[in-house]
């Protein structure tokens, strides 16, 4: 299969650095607006933008992923929405990708979406709830859209399952830095490094750390040994700490700009 | 007829099966090779049955309501009274069971998580008598409405979280919960309450509370010489209807499981999710459940904590589609009148979401006639939901509102 994701990380490596991949959930704070945030972080240097499908129990998620999606359920963001801010980010030149729990897709119906996602610019969806086992129809409906389609590994993974999983998986294979939810954390432990390193035994796709990413010395740290540095959180609470959406904005475009130049490998 | 579960993957047809995050599954498959281990290990059973006889008080009883039975068209009326058992309901068949799995596991902390607060007090239970850490996740909403039960488990020594996010009930906590399992899964028991969830959850879960249904129907046989015509419970997750049906799914018995129907299924205000529900992935298992056009879940309603809960078990969707079990909506003011007449004619007081059950045997019988026998699980008693009962029928609480 043609994987587009696989020419950014190509050029990424001809650049001498890790790709920055950026988490917005769809409709926050609000569906305009969310397409602005994209745009300011595609602009400061963000290579590849997740875009959050907003759902109702997202129980992989920490609360300040939580309270933006709960915000952007609020304001009534459907499906619809979701699309439009994918074609909205595919304009940008950035690597467009959806993020979703299971549920939402399987209702949208797992074909339609493969194909709505690729008439609107999208390249590719991470799955965190679902797993090879349960892909079925899945894979069968990415291969036949040309999406890539990217599942977790876990430090909980044996090396049994990290093999059978980045079978399943195209594009690039999403490590999950620790055990436990989205949030900020104050440091990124050696479990990723590991993790990665045990990955790489197993497939020759990019490896991507997330999970608890938010400062250019852990986004530096992280490019020395994986491909691509995943950061949602720590945009979203800059957003949701700043009464001025305008505010949050600058906020974020330094933070992007900060972490663009952590994954340069000097 | 017995039920098509794939048991390396846990379908049941088109249902059940598994959508968690990758950090589970090494988790989930220690706890499927820990039970299945378990299960060929007569020490472990020997230890289990003991404790049900011991510490539990099983075999519980089958009472004949007489008369209630004449509020039912003439059917006579059987109760299965798991309201008997240690902590008062069905609930703890299941937890001495994954207690004791967790033991043999080497964890030492189990969470959990509770709606009418039953199966958060069975947990607190087992944690109190086997030493291990207990946290149970409740929504806000629920520690009020089941105040007494959060003084029980904080008394048996477990931590209560009250969960604020969402809805603040049943949905929220099994959330929470999971969140915390995937944060602290390698000390961790997951010690869930139905028989919804991942596999291998609803095939175990059943398995823990398929005693209630052997039992029965050895009494049965024994004690009055026949199979009843139906069997009946209330359906919340589906753990004490599951427990009862499997022993007689091979049997020319009728199953009927009744479904919590708030204000009505028409109002949408209900948590009628094989009535009023579509199939879909929640919590990780695929089963019917209350969702929009989005796949977002739908709050659901109930006087009910127990059965406050927008999805069901995945072998309950199976049954309603190869049509082998029935599921009807009750809704609140049938269950509480329900729950008055037997109080007034039996001297038992049922649970709210027994209640269920008990309104829907009272319809059936009307329905099947006097020659009918209907064996009603009687999972639960009433104690905790004396507040509700309270000012639902307007009687003085206590309390000067």
């Amino acid at each position: 299969m043609n994987s587009k994701l696989l020419g950014v990380f190509k050029k990424t490596k001809s650049e001498n650095r890790a790709a920055l991949i950026a988490y917005v959930p769809a409709g926050f704070p609000t569906v305009l607006k969310s397409i602005e945030l994209i745009k300011v972080l595609v602009a400061n240097g963000a290579d590849i933008v997740e875009i959050g499908f907003p759902y109702s129990d997202p129980l992989m998620d920490g609360p300040t992923i939580q309270a933006a999606v709960e915000i952007a359920l609020q304001n009534g963001t459907k499906s619809a929405d979701v699309l439009k801010v994918v074609e909205a980010t595919s304009q940008t030149g950035a690597a467009t990708l959806v993020m979703s729990y299971w549920n939402p897709i399987a209702k949208f119906g797992v074909e339609k979406f493969a194909s709505e996602l690729a008439k609107h610019g999208g390249i590719g969806v991470i799955t965190p709830d679902l797993t090879p086992e349960e892909a079925t129809s899945w894979i069968q409906s990415t291969n036949r859209h040309a999406i890539d389609r990217v599942f977790l590994v876990a430090p909980s993974s044996s090396d049994v399952r990290i093999k059978s999983v980045t079978a399943a998986t195209t594009g690039f294979v999403y490590a999950a830095s620790l055990m436990g939810v989205t949030g900020v954390k104050s440091a990124v432990s050696q479990t990723a490094a590991d993790l990665v390193a045990r990955t790489r035994q197993a497939t020759d796709l990019p490896v991507c750390v997330g999970l608890g990413v938010s400062t250019q010395t852990q986004a530096r740290e992280i490019a020395k040994y994986a491909d691509g540095v995943i950061v949602g959180s720590a945009f979203i609470h800059l957003i949701l700490s700043n009464p001025v959406f305008e505010q949050g904005l600058e906020a974020v475009a330094h933070l992007t700009r900060d972490l663009a130049q952590g994954v340069k490998r000097i | 007829m017995s039920t098509s579960v794939d048991p390396t993957t846990g379908h049941f047809g088109e249902y059940g099966g598994r959508f968690v995050p990758e950090a589970l599954v090494a988790a989930l498959d220690q706890l499927e090779n820990a039970y299945l281990d378990a299960s060929k290990d007569p020490v472990f059973q020997t230890e289990l049955a003991d404790l049900q006889r011991d510490y539990n008080g099983r075999p519980t009883p089958i009472t004949e309501a007489k008369r209630f039975s004449e509020h039912a068209g003439g059917a006579q009326i059987l109760l299965k009274r798991e309201d008997l058992n240690h902590t008062g309901s069905h609930k703890i068949n299941n937890v001495l069971g994954q207690a004791l799995l967790t033991k043999r596991m080497g964890k030492k902390r189990v969470i959990a998580e509770t709606g009418a607060g039953q199966h958060g007090v069975a947990t607190a239970t087992a944690a109190a008598l086997m030493d291990l850490e207990c946290i149970i996740y409740m929504g806000e909403e629920d520690t009020k409405r089941q105040a007494l039960n959060v003084a029980r488990m904080q008394l048996l020594g477990a931590e209560v979280v009250p969960v604020t996010t969402g809805s603040k009930t049943l949905k929220d906590a099994i959330n929470e919960a999971m969140r915390d399992w995937v944060t602290n899964v390698e000390s961790t028991h997951y010690l869930l309450g139905t028989v919804a969830g991942p596999h291998p959850f609803p095939t175990m879960v059943r398995d823990f509370h398929r005693i209630i249904g052997d039992e029965a129907r050895e009494q049965m046989l024994r004690d009055f010489g026949f199979l009843p015509t139906a069997v009946a419970a209330c359906v919340g997750g589906g753990s004490n209807a599951i427990g009862l049906f499997t022993a007689f799914m091979d049997d020319d018995v009728l199953l009927y499981g009744f479904e919590a129907g708030g204000d009505g299924i028409e109002t949408g205000r209900h948590a009628a999710t094989l009535t009023g529900g579509t199939p879909g992935i929640l919590h990780g298992t695929r089963s019917y459940l209350l969702q929009d056009e989005d796949g977002q879940t739908i709050e659901s309603h109930s006087i009910s904590a127990g059965l406050d809960y927008p999805g069901v078990g995945p072998e309950h969707a199976w049954l309603k589609d190869s049509n082998r079990a029935t599921y009807l909506p009750i809704t609140d003011t049938q269950a509480m009148d329900a729950m008055a007449l037997l109080a007034r004619t039996e001297g038992i007081l049922a649970a709210i979401e027994t209640a269920h059950g008990l309104a829907g045997a009272l319809e059936l019988g009307k329905k099947l006639g006097p020659t009918a026998s209907i064996l009603i699980n009687c999972s639960g008693r009433g104690d905790k939901d004396v507040v509700t009962a309270a000012k639902w029928f307007n009687l003085p609480t206590g309390d000067s509102n």
